[in-house]
């Protein structure tokens, strides 16, 4: 069986593709990173992939607030072949600014079924508590509950990556929100505190409780991360793309990386 | 009429950042600060108010966090100021609306953008200007009012095409050299002369653009004048004997060593943009530092952040993809009371923080990880930052082109041109004063990092289809420099009617000189310009044909059917008249001075001291991550706060080998006060330990120089300039390392006081396997510590000199023989026998070793051998040569036999989280025990305490 095709988008600005593309190369999947403007002018499309990969960056410079831009490109040029990618069940995963991207297009945190409209948008990134960009590793749990199927091999996960975004700030429009998001399992992703011991163990790593560091940016929850109705559409601010290979490691035991996030989604694309 | 929206963002943290930086200006009142964004759309037809209102939800507004309104400005709470951006200047935000409102099919809009603060609490008029002034604008790029602020919009002047002729036939001395000063040439009478010669001989006057073309080429910025002078040096030494040495020079100097190495790792040295060496046998690296000065003293955030988009091109101009970002910062101290601030200069906090954010906004937007880095705080940069910009590229061996060959085109790919950035090269060649900023706010701009990326991506697939024949970058001087240099063989014949600018207006000889950010300019066969015109539409990035390489020996420039430019190219290159310099150095005499008491103190002040305090509140602003490679970061140890040796950096896409590259920096500006010959070896051999720390190969070390100094027509700085360069060609040799590129940045005086002599050196280096690669925190309890090189009992430039105000002038001698220890370091770290290393710089070794305890949260006990010196000198001396390595007790006879007679075991890592210092004898005899005892906790509070200051 060949390797399955995955579409890595890179609008202007973005500028972890490569990042990106050497996980999923190593995860066993078969990346190529298109530029929006070959989408548009349907030199290459979405259907011709098994599935979709909006990776970091800063697409258009974040001008207008991080990922505003490239999500009207997607609600305006590609609003009926995302939303044939969703309902043919192929994954989609969104990775710091693809996050932003997907949360301000509407594609993930609409509380409706009805996708791709501004108005939909009932969660957030926004500016880091501390109200600056910051670069550091983290502790991330995927989560149990989590209701993606493509998440399932590896619910209760824990990984190992860094975080470098200055909107990550997990924000629900209200209480109502955030209970609904984590009663339907919307939540996929949590910051973890790894405990102060000398090396990094995973039997002590804990809850963030919203504390800084552990939890970057003051997301409500200790949320990193979050998945769609259907499960298909995932996304998370940290890096897990940097963490496919030991020496990437600052420190600690072997193991934590990012490798079998990247296998549960070129697995679902086949 | 346009329509005002306001944006206002429920919690917006850079209201609450500028309510607590007030007290830090003198204002007590600020309760609150509301923050807003002000968009002023301008449509060329009619819009609706449910056009805008389509526009905010849409793009402009997050319906979770924020709410908007449209029309008359918001009532104000408290205080209300305005700020906005010249017209003209950059402005993101504007741009991106207007694509996004096409995008909608809304209107032909134009957009200005504002931020409104309202500024709540017990504020009077005074407290307000304060705010406004010193947090809120900056008046070099920025208009500011209290209450609302009518938009701004460039006025869209219809190109009244004019070229002006400037007579100079018959001019005195005393009239050329007005006329170069009124005109910001930076050309001194000699030079005015030869261009008056010149258009003698041809028979007419020079156009505005030729003068200008001519003062950007000779500017000391493009041309190095200094470092090509002819200069003679007295040197005076601290016996009063007097020595006279001539140099034929500097550059040469510099140059004559490399060639002499010559090794075979060496691709290209001072040939291009940057110094190319082979990182395989399929790949090179690319590496150069620059320097922005003078534009971030002035605006630190557009200063700093053009400084990496231009070291960045660089790295585009020699055909390597950019793969990370350096960067070395000299301020004031932070902590300058207001009262010592000079007038016309920003407070040394306000550049520091706007140099670091200027640095990151643009290395984090164009996804390089800036990984290495120093910063250095001291009353003699209070005047003149300094802030050196690094690039690093990766490329495929052999694939640079560098020749233009006839008939190629002259094209130009990235942004567009505006009148800004006007003289710049210019305006880095004279000193300044409290006026700087009225006369040359021009020069300054605000980077687009995203078209510069776009060019990286478009430079990275030309170059691999080999669509090009030459590259360069538009630097300072624009155009001008750019084709002036690419054409200086063939000719070139030029039409700037194409040339896209950001608004109307310019004249041909502003579009010629603008440095307008974020270009290359290529050779490109006319047969392959379509495939080029390709791929910069699949990027987004816009193209120019200018004109092609005519064969004519001329450089020739027409604006339309206007002639612009007609001069020989070898006049050009050739014209300007060599300077003849006279250099004195006076070696400082020798001081004797009374050591303090050692005690724990001692370290806790050490540690805390501004230079050696971590630096992590900068270095977290930074992506050090982005592509992926980074092995060794800047920032080790457990709780990732101990400080990195240098940055191992593994290049995206060389999964083929396990090797990886190093880069580290030394630089020593208070050595530079009393003996700048000295200064260059210390700097070198810092850079070079640093490389070794963390396992680089001192066989593959290649170097760049970056020189910072005073006005060169002065004696006593040129003196001290040519002691540093004898420093450096000396160090080459001894440490068999060639130079392979450099930078000078002169002129760095504000009212007559230069900066302290400051010379960056730069190292780039390889380990063979990156799994070999060490930090300093990676030991373990019950390691040994050992000590490679011996103490001095100089202490002249030193920490701890300045710590103490001990007034120590005789700095550590440099070494005579430095490679025979840093192959043995090597040669065991290589074998995987050291556990972690660092080196013996800021703080002496007193410091090293209690940053090795941070970073790992051990204990260590040691006795550092006192080597001549008192217990004071053996902790804290900075002499160089020196590492501490730790590594496993059952590793004590193979790691003794490797490092022979340069290694000696002073100590171990314990249990007991305590850091204690002592010191020993020649036969390792105790002199002093546990003269200081610190709890690593409690250095760790001293390290980090300053972080946030």
């Amino acid at each position: 069986m060949s390797a399955a095709p995955i579409l890595i988008v890179h609008a202007s600005g973005t500028n972890r593709d490569g990042d990106a593309a050497q996980a999923i190369e190593l995860a066993g999947g078969s990346p190529r990173i298109v530029h929006v403007n070959q989408l548009r002018r349907g030199e290459v499309t979405f259907a011709d992939h098994a599935g979709v990969l909006i990776p970091g960056g800063f697409s258009y410079g974040d001008s207008l607030g991080a990922g505003q831009r490239l999500a009207l490109e997607l609600r305006l040029w590609f609003a009926q072949e995302l939303s044939e990618v969703v309902t043919a069940g192929k994954p989609v995963l969104g990775i710091c600014n693809g996050f932003q991207v997907l949360v301000k297009a509407g594609l993930l945190g609409a509380v409706s079924e009805h996708r791709l409209a501004p108005e939909n948008r009932q969660v957030t990134l926004t500016d880091n508590a501390r109200g600056r960009f910051e670069c550091r590793w983290v502790t991330l749990r995927v989560e149990p509950a989590v209701r993606s199927t493509w998440l399932g091999p590896i619910r209760d996960t824990i990984i190992r990556c860094p975080v470098a975004h200055g909107e990550g700030r997990f924000v629900s429009a209200d209480d109502s929100v955030s209970a609904e998001l984590e009663a339907q399992g919307l939540v996929a992703f949590r910051y973890q505190d790894s405990g102060a011991t000398p090396v990094f163990q995973p039997d002590s790593v804990r809850a963030a409780a919203g504390a800084y560091p552990a939890n970057p940016n003051g997301s409500a929850a200790d949320i990193a991360g979050i998945c769609d109705h259907s499960g298909a559409v995932v996304g998370l601010m940290p890096h897990p793309e940097d963490h496919v290979l030991d020496w990437q490691r600052p420190n600690g035991d072997p193991g934590a990386t990012g490798l079998p996030l990247f296998k549960a989604f070129v697995a679902a694309a086949r | 009429m346009p329509l005002r929206v306001t944006v206002t963002s429920h919690s917006d943290p850079q209201g609450e950042a500028i309510v607590s930086a007030a007290p830090l200006v003198g204002v007590r009142g600020l309760a609150q600060c509301r923050v807003s964004r002000v968009y002023h759309l301008d449509a060329a037809g009619p819009l609706g108010n449910d056009d805008v209102d389509r526009l905010c939800r849409e793009v402009l507004v997050d319906p979770v966090v924020a709410e908007y309104s449209i029309g008359a400005a918001l009532p104000a709470m408290g205080r209300a100021v305005e700020v906005a951006a010249l017209p003209g200047v950059t402005d993101l935000d504007a741009r991106e609306l207007e694509r996004a409102a096409q995008q909608l099919q809304i209107a032909d809009l134009r957009v200005s953008t504002a931020v409104r603060y309202d500024l709540i609490g017990d504020l009077d008029d005074r407290a307000v200007a304060v705010i406004t002034r010193r947090l809120l604008a900056n008046d070099t790029i920025e208009q500011s009012h209290q209450g609302t602020l009518a938009p701004a919009f460039v006025a869209q002047a219809d190109a009244d095409c004019r070229v002006e002729s400037v007579p100079l036939r018959g001019l005195s001395d005393s009239e050329l050299q007005t006329l170069s000063s009124q005109r910001l040439l930076s050309l001194d009478t000699e030079e005015m002369r030869a261009i008056q010669r010149y258009f003698d001989d041809i028979g007419r006057s020079p156009t505005d653009a030729e003068l200008e073309t001519l003062a950007q080429t000779w500017s000391e910025h493009c041309v190095h004048k200094t470092f090509r002078a002819a200069i003679e040096l007295t040197h005076t030494s601290a016996d009063g004997r007097t020595t006279v040495t001539r140099h034929d020079g500097l550059l040469a100097a510099l140059r004559e060593v490399t060639e002499e190495l010559d090794p075979w790792w060496l691709r290209s040295a001072f040939v291009d943009d940057a110094g190319i060496v082979a990182f395989d046998d399929r790949f090179d690296l690319a590496f150069k530092v620059e320097t922005h000065n003078h534009p971030s003293a002035l605006e630190p955030f557009g200063g700093a952040n053009t400084g990496v988009g231009g070291v960045v091109r660089d790295i585009l101009g020699v055909s390597a993809r950019p793969i990370a970002c350096t960067n070395v910062l000299c301020f004031g101290p932070v902590d300058l009371p207001a009262e010592r601030l000079l007038a016309g200069v920003l407070h040394p906090r306000r550049i520091r923080d706007g140099v670091v954010a200027g640095i990151a906004d643009y290395g984090n937007k164009l996804g390089l990880p800036t990984v290495n880095g120093a910063v250095v705080y001291d009353e003699g940069y209070i005047g003149n930052p300094l802030v050196y910009c690094g690039a690093l590229g990766l490329l495929v061996n052999g694939s640079h082109p560098r020749a233009a060959q006839l008939g190629d085109r002259v094209v130009s790919i990235g942004g567009r041109v505006g009148r800004d950035g006007i003289h710049g090269a210019t305006f880095s060649s004279a000193t300044m004063d409290a006026s700087t900023v009225d006369s040359v706010g021009a020069a300054v701009q605000i980077g687009d990092p995203i078209t510069e990326k776009g060019c990286i991506e478009v430079v990275e697939r030309a170059c691999g289809l080999g669509l090009y024949n030459a590259i360069t970058d538009c630097g300072a001087g624009g155009f001008s420099s750019a084709v002036g240099e690419m054409g200086e063989d063939l000719g070139v014949e030029i039409d700037l009617e194409g040339v896209r600018l950001k608004y109307s207006g310019l004249q041909p000889w502003e579009i010629w000189l603008s440095e307008a950010q974020e270009r290359m300019v290529m050779a490109v066969p006319p047969d392959s310009l379509l495939a080029l015109q390709q791929i910069c539409d699949d990027w987004d990035v816009e193209l120019t044909d200018l004109g092609s390489f005519s064969g004519s020996g001329k450089l020739v420039v027409r604006h339309g059917d206007t002639p612009v430019i007609d001069m020989s190219m070898d006049f050009l290159h050739n014209g300007l008249p060599r300077r003849e310099l006279t250099a004195t150095f006076i070696d400082p005499p020798s001081t004797a001075v009374e050591s303090p008491r050692v005690d724990a103190e001692m370290l806790l002040g050490l540690l805390a001291h501004p230079d050696v305090a971590s630096k992590e509140d900068i270095v977290r602003r930074y992506d050090h991550e982005v592509r992926a490679g980074t092995v060794v970061r800047p920032l080790v140890g457990r709780n990732a706060d101990g400080p990195a040796d240098a940055a191992v950096i593994k290049p995206l896409g060389t999964q083929h080998t396990p090797a990886a590259a190093v880069v580290s920096n030394g630089l020593c500006p208070r050595v530079g006060r009393h003996d700048p010959y000295a200064m260059a070896l210390l700097a070198l051999d810092e850079a070079v330990r640093n490389l070794v720390a963390v396992g680089g190969d001192p066989d593959r070390v290649a170097l760049l120089d970056n020189f910072c100094w005073g006005d060169p027509t002065r004696s006593d700085r040129l003196g001290s300039l040519v002691r540093a360069v004898q420093g450096c060609t000396d160090g080459a040799r001894r440490y068999a390392m060639p130079f392979i590129s450099g930078k000078d940045s002169l002129f760095n005086e504000f009212e007559g006081r230069p900066v302290p002599p400051t010379l960056l050196i730069s190292a780039l280096g390889l380990v063979a396997d990156l799994n070999r690669a060490i930090d300093s925190a990676g030991m373990s309890v019950g390691d040994d510590l050992w000590l490679v090189g011996r103490g001095s009992a100089a202490l002249g430039g030193s920490v701890a000199d300045a710590l103490y105000g001990l007034g120590a002038t005789d700095v550590p001698a440099p070494l005579d023989d430095p490679l025979p220890r840093y192959r043995a370091v090597h040669s065991a770290i290589a074998a995987g026998l050291v556990s972690a290393a660092h080196d013996c710089s800021d703080g002496g070794i007193a410091a090293a070793i209690a940053e090795m305890a941070i970073a790992a949260r051990h204990g260590v006990a040691v006795e550092v051998p006192a080597d001549g010196c008192d217990e004071f000198a053996a902790l804290t001396n900075e002499g160089p040569g020196r590492l501490v390595l730790a590594a496993q007790r059952s590793d004590r006879d193979v790691l003794g036999q490797t490092l022979g007679v340069n290694g000696r075991r002073i100590g171990e890592v314990t249990a007991n989280s305590r850091i204690s210092l002592g010191v020993q004898g020649a036969n390792g005899e105790t002199i002093a025990a546990a003269l200081v005892c610190v709890d690593v906790g409690d250095a760790v509070r001293a390290f980090t305490s300053s972080v946030a200051t």
